[in-house]
């Protein structure tokens, strides 16, 4: 699949109230590409609730139903269960959330979910904080990261997310990134294809929340590839593949680079770096990647 | 488009929901079309649909709404856009 290969399916429409640069209407754009328009989308309280615009107007070309920030899964649960009793399950349910309302609020409707085999993809496309309420800290935010409410650098590692979903032992779950187009299309296309439910995480780097120039949200995507600081792979029946770039650093073909090279261009690390180098949180930082590889490779390789 | 007659809050799709977001801008994307190489990146990446793709795989920019961010320019890999400053119309 090559970028040209990819349809002209547009369902985020221009003049929304996305900040420029954005990588949730990045990402977006390739999502309803994958899954077309016969898609209902579930949207809790996240910086998509505001992209979608003001009242009575809507930047988003599909259904689209706002729910509380803790009830996404939960309120895809109740479209998919209707849509069943109507015969429509044709129609591919999405529940839309951040890492907010995902690793730390929703989780329990996210688990019951997956428990309970709802026929539906949920979507977590994660920035790392709880942006739209003006950059606090959530459980994916990661260690040493300045956050509103961690000033000093968050002084916790981030989440699993991805192995706690595996708990779940659900048909199909993966992690993508924003910057890698054609990979986030392929998952979203082999979600689509497969009933029961399914989770996708989408690493989206955001402009404003992390502090670097809203013109290199890609180039923030691809380094957090390429330094480890994000896998791509892919869960299908417990059968886990790594993909592209995170596939050689598993099989250790290339070295990933140091996580310094990805948060030096970041506003949220400048701590770690002036007035002087804080040498023993980037270790931290770069020993506790180096334990999360070992860990993939262990379980997976 | 149809309209839907229940009791709740309904919004409807429009390009523009939030007006023409191309005022945002403080540098504008221009493209030269003879360094074009018809990759579309800019067109897969750029998060709000104003790079148009043409039948013939070259782009366009619609500037009503382009919010200036720059990253069609920083992932074209020819130099083919370039980032100016936004002469503003009084
Ligand atoms: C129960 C509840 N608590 C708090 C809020 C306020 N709130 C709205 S969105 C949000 C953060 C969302 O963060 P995330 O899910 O990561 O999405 P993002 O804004 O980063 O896109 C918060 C705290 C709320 N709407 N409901
Ligand atoms: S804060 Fe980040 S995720 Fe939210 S709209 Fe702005 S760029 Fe997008
Ligand atoms: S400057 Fe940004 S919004 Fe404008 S066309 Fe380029 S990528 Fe799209
Ligand atoms: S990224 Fe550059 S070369 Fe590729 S289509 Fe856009 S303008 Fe043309
Ligand atoms: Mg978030």
């Amino acid at each position: 699949m090559a970028i040209k290969d990819l349809p002209d399916t547009e369902c985020v429409l221009p003049g929304s109230a996305a900040c420029p640069g954005c990588p949730a209407t990045m990402g977006l754009r390739i999502v309803f590409k994958a899954l077309g328009k016969n898609t209902i989308m579930v949207v809790p309280a996240c910086c998509t609730a505001v992209i979608e615009s003001l009242h009575p107007h809507t930047s988003f070309d599909i259904p689209v139903m706002n729910i509380a920030f803790e009830a996404a899964a939960a309120g895809a649960s109740g479209v998919e269960a209707a849509l069943r009793q109507q015969g429509k399950e044709d129609t591919t349910v999405v529940a839309w959330a951040g890492d907010g309302g995902t690793y730390d609020i929703g989780i329990q409707a996210l688990s019951g979910a997956l428990e309970r085999q709802t026929n539906f993809i949920y979507i977590c496309y994660n920035n790392q904080i709880y942006s739209n309420t003006g950059i606090q800290r959530s459980g994916a935010t990661p260690y040493g990261a300045w956050t509103t409410t961690t000033v000093g650098g968050k002084t916790e590692f981030r989440k699993e997310m991805g192995e706690i979903i595996q708990a779940h032992h659900i048909p199909y779950s993966a992690q993508t990134c924003v910057s890698y187009p054609e990979d986030l299309y392929n998952k979203l296309k082999k979600a689509k294809g497969i009933k029961g439910p399914k989770y996708i995480e989408i690493m989206a780097p955001c402009p404003p929340g992390w502090r670097f120039p809203m013109e290199k949200t890609v180039e923030m995507g691809t380094m957090a590839v390429e330094t480890g600081a994000w896998a791509l792979y892919e869960v299908e029946n417990d059968k886990m593949t790594f993909n592209g770039k995170s596939k050689l650093i598993l099989e250790k073909k290339i070295e990933r680079k140091p996580i310094e090279e990805w948060i030096k261009y970041q506003g949220r690390f400048r701590h770690l770096f002036k007035p002087e180098k804080d040498v023993k949180r980037l270790k931290a930082i770069e020993e506790h990647t180096d334990q999360m590889w070992d860990r993939y490779r262990r379980c997976y390789l | 488009m149809k309209k839907y007659n229940v009791v709740t809050t309904i919004s409807y799709p429009k390009k523009g929901a939030m007006g023409k977001t191309g005022s945002w801008r403080i540098f504008k994307p221009i493209l030269d079309k003879a360094k074009c190489v018809k990759c579309l990146r800019c067109w897969i990446y750029c998060p709000e649909a104003t790079i148009i793709r043409n039948k013939d795989d070259t782009v366009s920019i619609d500037y009503e709404y382009c919010k200036g961010c720059g990253i069609c320019a920083n992932v074209c890999k020819v130099k083919a856009i370039t980032m100016e400053r936004e002469v503003k119309k009084k």
